[in-house]
């Protein structure tokens, strides 16, 4: 079976949502906008406060060559435009609306339920559109999706990968996504194999979802070049290098994109989004959301539109359990804990997690023992033992020959080791140290 | 509300943590203790419980009183000292005699390095070649008390009149070899029961406490040289299958050599590690003034140890 080269662990997949059909969760009566929503440069707003806006509307454009357009995903009155936390507690620019109970939509929106799919734009139009309706990827890092299309000079796309791995524990949005909008999941490869014109799309899917591995692969005898593969169940499977590494046998070699060995990657949300967007004209305001936990309630898996603030989510669900220790936005691997949590939902919020004090809770930290197990979970080739402890002495520049960069903070080390010792939370502070030594060299 | 932690991802680990590996460690060699009581009798008994007692109480000590840390005594890496130490000493050893052999490796090869995790060579075998060094006429290798019969000897030769697929064994040492596996030759506590010391290893495999890397090829490459030697002159040379069962390679190989701390950290490190005490114990016991080598070939390889994990790293990904 189909796998990345090294390393990985297997933590339990507790996938508790996988039977639960998206349902679509209510307007609030106040949200929280905010202006970027995306890895780049800032979005600049171009509505103002006491403005009337109608669904699907631009509230902010593009400023900059990363960078994304924010819509609004109600309509409603603009009371004011102001900082507020986001879910980790860090202020920033956001739209506050006074939403009103129906949905006016933007014009051009077509809101129907038909399938279209005919793909009647060229390959420029569709990257445009995807630009126009900001698209961002939603496996997790927000960047601006029509950014990976425009293939740098002398570099060509030779596979469209789609990640529909899911290998976060707990998370199923991705899943119940692949259940019930196959067709528009197949579409949007199609539009973004037109896109990027290669007629090969490979779909990675982790061997724990063989129904939808069944109906992909069924589906897929309809469409050319598109290929589904089982991949063997196991955490980092979804990563981008693993994926590709697992998929193509191709190396991204260090600090260069998947475009330097030809492929270009998208997540199964944003192949869904990018449907959308090209075929129906809607922007990115909703996404689909798992609200999970062994304690949870009501489990559900949500549609809901952005800025929908997290606590009224909880709320909806049966409230916080007893016994809650922490709160996650994302998977339990390498989703973010919250800090806020009458923050607002972005676009790339795929779950929320709540976890129990006794699971969320770390081991007590006994000293190295240097036992490996680390460096065999390590799916870059990395020591993250030898690298912690050059970062607990401060030796940057020594963690930076040892590839502290390379290291993608999938967990596996910190999750695996028998000791409890912080590994990714040292491998994080030498990444931001060595960033900032390369800032420092750059200037000079 | 209440409050809640806040803290970087991952925010799973898995269940194994390091009190987990001590106590399967000594789990693991809970088969070769209930061997050495059933033939050494009390003896074994008074012997491992004091080992096991004085290391954890020099620990204590140590810890509490000179060093003046959180005492971690329960961690039960000195209870893995304390019977390690026992198990690679006759049944006879005087107590007092004992009693140095646990401060030496506590006190100097554990904790005057920095405690758990930090020692460069395996504090039992510190111990073990302290001892031996200077007590010779008590912990030598000469003097090994014999284990009392298995059940009564007809048995045990019935049980083995069937033929033998080892063909180049002469029939005489048949019985020998079957003796040592199950642990009828003389020898330290720990090391007189092949099978035991194997029950152990597998345990320690199976709950990933070890890797196969070092005892596969400290095995093997003892193995392997001592064929060499054999096939170039028999009547010299030992018998390699006599090598490999002699319970002190079994017993290194399989809980000294892994022990995790000071052996290399990865899989390619380990099997370097396992040649190179191969090479030295066939190396010292054929030509040296001793009958058994394995003690000394494991402590070099302890020093060497940091060398090997500067020069083999793990294949980075994407360079």
């Amino acid at each position: 079976m189909r796998t990345f080269r090294k390393g990985g662990v297997h933590p339990q997949e507790n996938k508790l949502t996988n039977d639960c059909i998206i349902e679509n969760f209510p307007l609030p009566n106040k949200a929280v906008v905010f202006v970027s929503q995306h890895l780049g440069s800032p979005s600049l707003p171009v509505v103002k406060k006491g403005d009337r806006v109608r669904t699907g509307q631009l509230l902010a454009k593009i400023d900059g060559f990363i960078c994304a357009n924010t819509h609004s995903p109600y309509t409603g009155t603009i009371s004011k435009i102001d900082l507020a936390e986001d879910f980790t507690g860090y202020k920033k620019m956001a739209f506050y609306i006074d939403v009103e109970e129906n949905d006016e939509w933007e014009e051009g929106i077509d809101n129907s339920e038909d399938l279209v799919e005919q793909i009647k734009l060229s390959s420029e139009e569709i990257i445009e559109k995807i630009k126009q309706m900001g698209i961002v990827g939603l496996g997790g890092a927000a960047f601006p999706t029509h950014v990976k299309y425009m293939i740098p000079e002398g570099k060509k796309a030779e596979y469209l990968i789609v990640n529909a791995v899911e290998c976060e524990p707990y998370l199923t949005s991705d899943y119940r996504l692949m259940q019930e909008k196959i067709k528009e999941c197949f579409i949007g490869i199609e539009i973004l194999k037109k896109a990027l014109k290669v007629d090969k799309a490979l779909i990675g899917i982790e061997k724990n979802k063989p129904d939808a591995i069944n109906s992909f692969t069924l589906m897929a005898k309809n469409y050319k070049g598109i290929e589904v593969v089982g991949l063997k169940t196991k955490y980092p499977q979804g990563a981008e290098k693993q994926l590709i590494y697992a998929l193509t046998k191709r190396e991204v070699p260090s600090g260069k994109l998947p475009i330097d060995v030809g492929c270009v990657v998208n997540n199964i949300g944003t192949v869904q989004a990018v449907y959308s967007a090209v075929q129906k004209n809607q922007p990115l305001i909703s996404n689909v959301l798992t609200l999970t936990g062994k304690n949870v309630k009501q489990r559900k898996n949500l549609l809901v539109r952005v800025g929908t603030p997290i606590n009224s989510i909880i709320e909806y669900c049966g409230g916080l359990p007893e016994d809650t220790g922490k709160i996650i936005s994302g998977g339990p691997m390498m989703g973010k804990a919250i800090t806020e949590l009458s923050a607002p939902t972005v676009k790339t919020t795929s779950s929320i997690l709540i976890m129990s004090k006794k699971e969320s809770s770390r081991k007590e930290e006994t000293p190295c023992l240097r036992c490996g197990k680390c460096i065999d979970a390590c799916p870059m080739g990395l020591e993250p033992v030898h690298i912690a402890q050059l970062a607990e002495n401060r030796l940057w520049e020594e963690t930076e020959k040892n590839a502290a960069m390379d290291c993608i903070e999938c967990g596996c080390c910190l999750f695996t080791c028998p000791a409890g010792r912080p590994l990714l939370d040292l491998l994080r502070i030498s990444k931001n140290q060595v960033a900032t030594l390369r800032r420092q060299r750059a200037q000079r | 509300m209440g409050i809640f932690t806040v803290s970087g991802s991952p925010h799973v680990q898995s269940k194994q943590t390091t009190k987990q590996i001590m106590w399967n460690v000594v789990l693991a060699l809970m088969p070769m203790f209930l061997v050495a009581i059933y033939f050494f009798g009390l003896d074994a008994l008074i012997v491992t419980l004091t080992s096991v007692f004085l290391c954890v109480l020099f620990e204590w000590l140590i810890q509490k009183f000179l060093l003046k840390v959180p005492t971690t005594i329960s961690d039960g890496s000195a209870v893995i000292t304390g019977i390690l130490l026992a198990f690679n000493l006759p049944s006879n050893i005087p107590l007092w005699i004992l009693a140095i052999g646990c401060l030496v490796s506590i006190g100097i090869a554990k904790m005057s390095y920095g405690g758990l995790g930090k020692n460069p060579f395996n504090p039992a075998l510190v111990g073990r070649v302290f001892l031996f060094i200077s007590f010779p006429s008590k912990v030598a290798m000469s003097s090994w008390p014999l284990p009392k019969p298995l059940f009564g000897g007809d048995t045990l030769t019935n049980a083995i009149t069937g033929p033998t697929p080892l063909t180049m064994i002469k029939s005489g040492q048949e019985v020998d070899l079957l003796n040592m596996f199950i642990g009828q030759t003389g020898g330290s506590l720990g090391e007189v029961s092949v099978i035991a010391i194997l029950l152990g290893g597998l345990f320690m495999l199976y709950k990933k406490v070890i890797s196969w890397h070092i005892p596969v090829s400290f095995l093997g490459t003892a193995a392997i040289f001592s064929l060499i030697l054999w096939l170039i002159s028999p009547d010299t040379y030992m018998d390699p299958f006599v090598r490999l069962l002699s319970g002190g390679l079994m017993l290194g190989a399989v809980f000294m050599a892994t022990d995790m701390t000071t052996s290399p950290i990865t899989h390619k490190g380990q099997l370097i590690f396992g040649f190179g005490c191969g090479v030295l114990t066939i190396l010292f016991s054929t030509f040296g003034p001793m009958p058994e080598g394995v003690s000394f070939a494991i402590l070099i390889m302890n020093a060497v140890t940091p060398l090997i994990d500067k020069a083999i790293k793990p294949k980075k990904f994407g360079y």
